[in-house]
Formats: structure tokens, C-alpha cells, sequence
């Protein structure tokens, strides 16, 4: 099943000819698909920009991945349990999560970690490839009670060098639970070339090694990872087992925004992947099949901004979270311990605000004398 | 001389001791090319090349574990681990083989070397990055554990790190790595391993810190001194463990009176064995408990209220006039 690099590749410079729009996608879910690409761009630029500017903290942009963002989230049914890692706000806010508590987690804030009751996203992963294990364990609990609901993991062509990494591959394939594993091949761990994470010739061909199917998808390329994403949904729900996938693409901007991307790839190579870049990509084929004008365009950037801008906006005028927040879910019922180091936080909290009060009248006071 | 911040120190002290001694190599993620995501081997892979300066594949397991296969077939790794947060995917490696590896074996193998790990936390830094878990390994035994607090000692307890024949663990005080520079002698120089430093003399409490902390504690220190004329004495660890109990009791059986201040959470920190073994050995000279300042009980929460969750100015007075005045 896995396609060689080079296949790949020469697919993602084709274009798709009016004749190969797809027949298994709507028209409307095409359009969909492109507008969430565009909005999960104009995110991330925002996000890097808050950064600079310094209202936001350390962001790991997607540019690039946008592709593998939205086909992943659209090929994924409410019901289905996401495992993201730090680089997928695009796909978290997809699934469910609303824009402005990510903005608000980016910015360190504790109220931007609440996932809605109704969505099943877990907390993004921080530390390599941990989330695997976790997706195949949901999928293994909805194998075990019987629902119908599949759990989909997302990691990093690094995180296949984790322990965790072959610890979930395995377990999955041993219970033949309703689990996919997605790949996104960005080509780099921070500074590391995939060269350094493997000597096999492709990420997919590992799951080869764990009793299940593994698939290689263009993943600049969102039709065809909606499509691969799809049919491991399907087949996970089926139960036909769990499935690797890997979606080869590349982030334009750094690991993040603490990071000089130009100590270890060079302008070429980036200038490659972005004759790749997804969005103009199937701009052009919703264009070739008529299903979108200059008009459209400029309405869905518009569009795009508007929602971006009015997530910042929510997340700036959101009110500084009190600090006693940190004691909050530590256990169910907090302990008499944490209570009294809350009350003595509170309490040096309030002697700092009296200073500051006195502090503010002698200085009042002082002007007032000259 | 030239005056280094501390991430710099740490940097000169590999160059010099690669240079001496071939036998070194330094193993980790993004530490070639990159010079690793402080910049702590910026130049290194340039100098010595991809089979001393080598970027590893993403698994602290494997840099950890090959380490010790590495320690006893003849060389001596350095491996850098990213950040504290994710050095437990090598923690089997750290408890079971490389703290125990002498004994297991009964001397006839050891596993000299020197894990290197940014430590601490209050950098505006995503979740996981802020850990000061130092407890973890100083309850270890078999690990010795370092924190410097300045360039000067970096260098030269890395240096005595790297001609240690047991495996140090080597914590890096990141929120300090740029915060100042220091006078650096250049050459090999060292500071020796296990020895606490008396930084500032005083009569009246001994305060004892480490890492990022001591800084801080030494700015709180002389306003209580200026402003309730009382002279304290502070006391930087530097060797977590195992530590030098003999500066500390003999400061304490001086003032009679202590605190410990540190990042890490309270519960089971250093500071409780700390003040335990004070109060077994300094009973009678004590004047008051011990007293520790550390950070809240809770994991380390999100930047926005992470300041408050380690020790602040005021905490750290507070436990210092609790001690002075009990
Ligand atoms: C266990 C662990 N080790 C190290 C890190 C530091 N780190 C953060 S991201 C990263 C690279 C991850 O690369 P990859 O899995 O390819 O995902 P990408 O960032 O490219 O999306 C590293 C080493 C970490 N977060 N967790």
C-alpha cells in the first residue's frame, strides 16, 4: 500500500484536471475543507505575530500542515476521540475545541486548557509521542464496551523514535483495537532531519513490523489525507484494526517561536515544499471545477480574519485568571494542606496589593508637596 | 578572563574538556547543527565534528541507555537532555543502571558521565518545560547531583564533573543562563564536587539555596538585614547530593537558626531532608524549627500564574523573619 517518496511527490505538482474532481466528496464539503484551511492559517500567522509582539508566549506553528490539520479533523466523526500534540491546534479547534481557549492556553492561561464536555479532544501532548499509548487505550475502551468510536493519535516523524511510539503500535496491533495512528513527516524533529530518526526507508512501513496496515499519503495534498484518514476511520469502526498512517509535508515557519529554523534547512528545500503549499494547491482545483471565484475568495478571507480576530479579542479582554486557579483540580476534593497554602498565597497576595496602595498614596502625597 | 553568562560557562567547559580528553563525546536532540536549543554546544559540532557532537535519534531511553554502554566500553558521554520535563523516558535508565551500576556490579563496571539538564522554571515557557525535580535523583543514591548558580561555578563544577568517575547529573538553572555575566577564567579550572560554598557570611540564620534560587534569596537577604538589622549567613549547595553536611552544620550550629529556599515543590523536596538531618544533628544549637520555603504543592501551572507558584520575595522573607522571630 505504501507509495514510494518519489510517487508522491510527482502527484503533488500535478494538477488535478476537471475531470478528477473527486466523486466520493461533496462540492460543499471541498469548500469546507479549503475555507478551514485558510482559517487555520490565518490562526497560526496571528499566533506568530502575537508572539512577536509580545502577547502570546512560545507558539509551535503548522504552516504548512494545514492539509493534514483539516483532513485528519474532517475525516474524523464527533463521536471519534482526538490525541493531538502541541503542533495540531488547527485540528483541535476543528474537532471541537473553540479558537479563543486555544489562544488562551498559548498564552499560559489556565482556562484556555478546558476542553468542552462534548468534545473528545485530549490535552495536547507536550512531551514526545506520550499521546500514542493514550489513543490506544480510548480505542481499546470503545473496542472493550462497544460503542462505536475510533481514537486517533497524531505525532511527529520524530516521536517515531520514542519508546511510547512502538509501545503503542504494539499494544494496538496485539488487541486489534479501533485506533489511527497519523504521522505528519514535517521532515524535522526541531533540527534533526528524518535521516536521524530512521533507517527505515518509510515511517509507514513500521506498522508492517506491528501486524497492521500502513499507508503513505501526499500530505500537502488535503483530499488525499481526508481520503486515507476516512477509510482507517472506517475500517477502525469496522473493526478491521488500527492503522499507520504517514502524510509527508513540511512546516514553513520554525519548531517555534523560540527557534532559527535557518541553522539546518536551507531556503531551497523550503522554497520546494511551498510549491506544494496546500491552500493554493486546491484554491486552484476548486477553481478548475468551478467551485470558486475571486468573489469567494476575498469573502472567505475576510472571513477568516474576522474569526481570528475576534477569538484575539476574546482572549485579550478575557480577565487576568486569579492565581489561586493553581490549586484548583490538583485532586477532586481539594486537601486541607493545599487550602492553607492557597490561603497563605491569597494572603500575601492582598499585603502586596495594601503596599502597593500605600506605596501609591506616599507617592501622591510627595507630588502633591512640590 | 572574559566575562561569560552562565549557558556560555557551560559551553567553554565542554570545548575545554573535549579538548583535553578524547575520550568525551556529547550525545542529545539538537545539539549538533543546532547547538542545541540553549546554544549550550553552540560551535562544538563545527570544532569537534558529527562522531564527538552527535544528535541522537528523539528517545531519552536510547541517550540515557546507550550512554551507560557507552560509559563502560571505554568512553566518557555527556548526554544532553532537552529540558528536566523529559528526562523520564530515560528515568528506568537513570534508577536502575546508571545510579546502581557500580554496585550491581560490585566495582567492576562503572558508567562515568555527566547528564546535563536544564532545570527550573519562570521562562514564559509551555507546559512540561518548567520541572525542578531534582528530588527525584537526590534521592537516588549512587547519582550525584550538581546545580550551579553562577558562570564561574558552572565551569568549573562541569570540569570536575567530567573527571568524576561516578555519574553526576548535571542541572542547569535555565531562567540564570543569560541573566549575567561573570568573570570566567579560561583553561581548566575546577570546583570541586560536594562542597557547598558559604556565599555571604552572617551570625543570626543560615539560609540555604541553590540554582536560580540563590540569586533571588541573596537580593531578599540584604533587605531583611538592612531593614531589621540582623546579619544572615547563605549557604549555595551547589552538589544537591550527595551534600556537604559539614559547611551546613556548622553555619546552622553558628545562627541557630535555618532556611532552605528552593524551586522545587515542597512535598518530599530537598528541603525536608534537609531540615531533618539539621534537626538530628544541631537539636540543641537550633533556636527555632527549620524552615523551608518552596514552591506551592500543585504541578507547575500554566505561566500566566507560574511566578507565584515558586517562591516569592515575600515568602522568602516571610520564612526568614518566621525563623528570626519564632
Ligand atoms: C520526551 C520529549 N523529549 C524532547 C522534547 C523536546 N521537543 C519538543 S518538540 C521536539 C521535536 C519533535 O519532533 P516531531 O515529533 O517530528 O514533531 P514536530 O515538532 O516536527 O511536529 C522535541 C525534541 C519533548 N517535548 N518531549
Amino acid at each position: 500500500m505504501a507509495r514510494p517518496v518519489e510517487q508522491v511527490k510527482r502527484a503533488s505538482n500535478q494538477l488535478h484536471a476537471a475531470e478528477n474532481k473527486p466523486g466520493d466528496i461533496s462540492d460543499a464539503a471541498l469548500v469546507e475543507m479549503y475555507r478551514q484551511m485558510v482559517m487555520v492559517r490565518q490562526f497560526d500567522r496571528r499566533c506568530v505575530a502575537l508572539q512577536r509582539a509580545g502577547r502570546m508566549g512560545t507558539y509551535p506553528p503548522c504552516e504548512g500542515q494545514e492539509a493534514c490539520q483539516v483532513g485528519v479533523a474532517n475525516a474524523l466523526r464527533p463521536q471519534d476521540f482526538l490525541f493531538p500534540t502541541y503542533r495540531d491546534s488547527g485540528a483541535v479547534m476543528l474537532h471541537g475545541v473553540p479558537m479563543e481557549r486555544l489562544m488562551l492556553y498559548w498564552n499560559g492561561r489556565p482556562e484556555g486548557a478546558v476542553i468542552p464536555d462534548d468534545v473528545n479532544v485530549f490535552p495536547m501532548a507536550v512531551p514526545i509521542a506520550t499521546q500514542l499509548p493514550h489513543a490506544m487505550g480510548a480505542a481499546w475502551a470503545a473496542k472493550l464496551r462497544g460503542v462505536d468510536q475510533v481514537a486517533l493519535g497524531l505525532f511527529g516523524d520524530g516521536a517515531s523514535s520514542e519508546g511510547d511510539f512502538h509501545v503503542a503500535m504494539n499494544f494496538a496491533g496485539v488487541f486489534h483495537v479501533p485506533a489511527v495512528f497519523f504521522c505528519q513527516n514535517n521532515q524535522y524533529a526541531i533540527s534533526v532531519p528524518l535521516s536521524r530518526q530512521t533507517a527505515s526507508e518509510t515511517i509507514a512501513q513500521k506498522a508492517q513490523a506491528y501486524g497492521f496496515e500502513g499507508v503513505r499519503v501526499d500530505g500537502c495534498d488535503v483530499i488525499a489525507v481526508y481520503r486515507a484518514v476516512k477509510a482507517a476511520v472506517e475500517k477502525a469502526a469496522q473493526g478491521g484494526g488500527p492503522t499507520l498512517i504517514e502524510a509527508l509535508t513540511y512546516r514553513y515557519g520554525a519548531h517555534t517561536t523560540s527557534d532559527d529554523p535557518t541553522k539546518y534547512r536551507t531556503a531551497e528545500e523550503t522554497d520546494t515544499w511551498r510549491k506544494r503549499d496546500p491552500i493554493p494547491r486546491l484554491q486552484e482545483q476548486l477553481r478548475a471545477w468551478g467551485l470558486w471565484d475571486d468573489e469567494q475568495e476575498n469573502a472567505c478571507l475576510t472571513e477568516a480574519d474576522a474569526l481570528v480576530s475576534s477569538a484575539i479579542a476574546a482572549m485579550e479582554a478575557a480577565p487576568t485568571p486569579p492565581p489561586e486557579k493553581m490549586f484548583d483540580h490538583i485532586y477532586k476534593e481539594p486537601t486541607a494542606k493545599l487550602q492553607r497554602q492557597r490561603d497563605e498565597l491569597l494572603a500575601m497576595l492582598e499585603r502586596r496589593k495594601q503596599a502597593e496602595l500605600e506605596q501609591g498614596a506616599a507617592a501622591r502625597t510627595e507630588g502633591g508637596k512640590q | 578572563m572574559s566575562r561569560l553568562t552562565l549557558v556560555q560557562a557551560v559551553q567553554d567547559a565542554l570545548r575545554e574538556a573535549m579538548r583535553k580528553d578524547e575520550r568525551i563525546i556529547l550525545l542529545g536532540e539538537d545539539i549538533g547543527k543546532n547547538g542545541g536549543v540553549f546554544r549550550a554546544t553552540d560551535g562544538l559540532f563545527e570544532e569537534f565534528g558529527e562522531h564527538r557532537v552527535i544528535d541522537t535519534p528523539l528517545a531519552e531511553s536510547g541517550i540515557i541507555g546507550a550512554s551507560v554502554g557507552l560509559a563502560v566500553n571505554g568512553l566518557r558521554p555527556i548526554p544532553e537532555i532537552q529540558f528536566m520535563g523529559f528526562i523520564y523516558p530515560a528515568f528506568e535508565q537513570m534508577i536502575s543502571h546508571v545510579a546502581r551500576i557500580r554496585m550491581r556490579s560490585q566495582g567492576r563496571y562503572s558508567v562515568p558521565m555527566v547528564v546535563r539538564v536544564p532545570f527550573g522554571g519562570r521562562i514564559r515557557a509551555p507546559e512540561l518545560h518548567s520541572e525542578s525535580t531534582e528530588t527525584f535523583f537526590a534521592h537516588t543514591p549512587g547519582l550525584t547531583v550538581v546545580a550551579p548558580s553562577s558562570p564561574y561555578d558552572a565551569k568549573g563544577l562541569l570540569l570536575a564533573a567530567t573527571e568524576s568517575e561516578d555519574p553526576v547529573v548535571f542541572l542547569e538553572p535555565m531562567r540564570i543562563y543569560r541573566a549575567f555575566r561573570e568573570e570566567v577564567p579560561e583553561g581548566w579550572y575546577t570546583v570541586p564536587l560536594g562542597k557547598a560554598a558559604v556565599v555571604k557570611e552572617g551570625a543570626d540564620v543560615t539560609v540555604i539555596a541553590w540554582g536560580t534560587m540563590l540569586r533571588e534569596t541573596l537580593d531578599v537577604v540584604s533587605r531583611v538585614e538592612a531593614a531589621q538589622g540582623v546579619s544572615i549567613e547563605v549557604i549555595d549547595l551547589r552538589t544537591l547530593s550527595p551534600w556537604d553536611e559539614d559547611t551546613v552544620f556548622e553555619s546552622v550550629v553558628k545562627t541557630g537558626r535555618a532556611v532552605v529556599v528552593h524551586e522545587a515543590v515542597g512535598q518530599l523536596g530537598l528541603g525536608a531532608e534537609i531540615a531533618a538531618r539539621i534537626s538530628e544533628e544541631c537539636i540543641l544549637q537550633l533556636e527555632a524549627p527549620v524552615a523551608r520555603v518552596s514552591s506551592f504543592d500543585v504541578p507547575t501551572p500554566l505561566f500566566a500564574v507560574e511566578d507565584l507558584h515558586a517562591p516569592t520575595p515575600e515568602r522568602i522573607t516571610a520564612g526568614i523573619e518566621k525563623v528570626l522571630t519564632f
